[in-house]
């Protein structure tokens, strides 16, 4: 197969394990190219890109740009503060205006978990979707997946543990999909405030001990305490978080097996993880970060190659 | 549909000689010289190439291989999009030699993205075209090859196919399968 199933990425939800291998497979071949003394293809040069950010977002979007160039793609960008969002425009409205411009694809941020579904049922554009709420966010999925697979070969059979605030976490859910499609397993763990009642649901195992998880697992994916999303207080005090569900290089150096360490970004040094193991040989965080603009690459190229060039009126 | 050898085990070997003493008589000790395959099946054209001239003698042959399919000029007009294949360039080309090394010049389109990709890697000094087969009159771009193993008269719709021992068949052989009459 050399074509993906799906006509945007939505979710990890409606993709096949064909289309997540497909996009690993041409993502290997981008990495190589953005290793090139010149780090540029030209396959999208008739493509223009809108980058709708309705969310605040550094890395994300930085990396979505980069890739946006890489390929040659004409680049705008849009973000909630400096839009008429806040005057009270309707999300389509918003969207069909930057259509109006002869925009191809959309990458789109938005708080509310849907939103991308819902835009790619009422506007005629590729839509990518860079996290939607709590719900998913496919692309970090797929580079999470990507890098693991990078590091130990294989994702089949593989124990991967995510840690945190997995309430709050687009990540973990997108993630726990992915991986469960490529063959591993997976368990949740965190304090029971920040774990979904209904998590089990997904086959996934749940754990309170992050000592008994880190003895499991080969991957552990720490992800960041959310502060912004928390209304109310889900943990009486950093400290103790920390304390509990933070890895630091003791507990990483005494376990048994030499597991993989990875977080989406940005990290909370100090509170999930410890300074001495985010920079340790077993932390892959930054190939993480490479590794997110090759997916992204492979995610456009290969929705753009659906979109068939017309030159009729 | 109608199928003929065109070239056997043994004038494949002959043809490989010739074409690497052609590239000895004008790359001398090959020091400013890289040999680039281009994916997906001139890399085997590469691969036998390579042990020739170094049983003629040259000591380090530099050399890599080239994916094109970033560059073509058919995406988003094909029905299925190519798979990318491995690019491995690990030299800078920057005031270098180049010689592009592939099985079949058909139209030239992929020579043509081939000029444009390499560029990736630095301004080469020059770059030179070697192929095992050209289809001569099948042409769709001003580019023509320096060295050349054999020249085809076909019809478009014929297919002219190399087959190497060890990847798709017991022996290596060059087909020309005429197109079905309507």
């Amino acid at each position: 197969m050399s074509e993906l199933s799906v006509n945007h990425l939505l979710g990890i939800k409606y993709l096949k394990p064909e289309d997540i291998e497909l996009i690993f497979q041409t993502a290997a071949q981008f990495k190589e190219v953005i290793n090139r003394p010149i780090k540029k293809v030209p396959s999208l040069r008739d493509l223009t890109v809108a980058n709708l950010f309705f969310e605040n977002s550094t890395r994300t979007r930085l990396s979505f740009e980069l890739a946006e160039k890489r390929l040659s793609a004409d680049v705008v960008n849009f973000s909630a503060s400096s839009s008429s969002v806040s005057k009270g425009e309707t999300l389509i409205d918003t969207v069909n205006n930057i259509l109006s411009m002869k925009v191809d694809l959309v990458v789109m941020r938005h708080p509310k978990p849907g939103a991308a579904y819902f835009l790619s049922q009422q506007v005629d554009s590729i839509i990518i979707n860079a996290g939607d709420g709590a719900h998913e966010h496919p692309t970090q999925a797929l580079l999470d997946a990507f890098s693991i697979r990078e590091k130990l070969g294989s994702l089949n059979g593989k124990k991967i543990a995510i840690v945190g605030d997995i309430l709050h976490s687009r990540v973990a859910l997108s993630n726990i999909l992915c991986l469960q499609k490529m063959g591993a397993e997976v368990e949740v763990c965190g304090p029971s405030t920040l774990i979904p009642k209904h998590i089990r649901s997904l086959n996934v195992r749940v754990s309170h001990n992050l000592r008994e998880t880190l003895d499991w697992c080969d991957v552990a994916n720490m992800l960041r305490v959310q502060h912004e999303r928390q209304d109310l207080k889900y943990f009486p005090s950093i400290r103790e978080y920390s304390r509990l569900y933070g890895i630091d290089k003791a507990l990483l150096d005494d376990l048994e097996e030499k597991i993989v360490i990875m977080h989406p970004g940005p990290i909370n040094r100090g509170v999930e993880i410890s300074s001495d193991v985010a920079d340790s040989d077993q932390s892959i965080i930054l190939s993480q970060v490479e590794n997110g603009v090759a997916i992204r690459m492979a995610v456009l190229y290969l929705l753009a190659a659906k979109r068939k060039i017309s030159f009729s009126a | 549909m109608d199928k003929k050898k065109l070239l056997n085990a043994r004038s494949i070997d002959i043809t490989l000689n010739r074409l690497a003493h052609q590239l000895i008589e004008n790359h001398d000790n090959f020091e400013n010289t890289v040999l680039i395959g281009l994916q997906s099946r001139g890399i085997y054209v590469l691969d036998r190439l390579v042990p020739i001239l170094e049983q003629f003698g040259i000591e380090k042959v530099a050399n890599g291989t080239l994916d094109i399919t970033f560059f073509r000029d058919d995406f988003r007009r094909r029905n299925s999009p190519l798979e990318p294949s491995m690019t491995k360039i690990d030299v800078l080309l920057e005031g270098k030699k180049v010689v592009f090394i592939d099985d079949v010049l058909f139209t030239g389109r992929s020579v043509r993205s081939a000029m444009d990709a390499i560029q990736s890697f630095g301004r080469p000094a020059e770059i030179e075209l070697l192929v095992l087969i050209d289809r001569r009159f099948s042409r769709e771009l001003p580019i023509q090859p320096d060295y050349v193993g054999q020249q085809v008269d076909s019809l478009a719709g014929d297919r002219v196919s190399v087959e190497w021992e060890g990847q798709d068949a017991s022996e290596n052989a060059v087909y020309l399968e005429f197109a079905e009459n309507e």
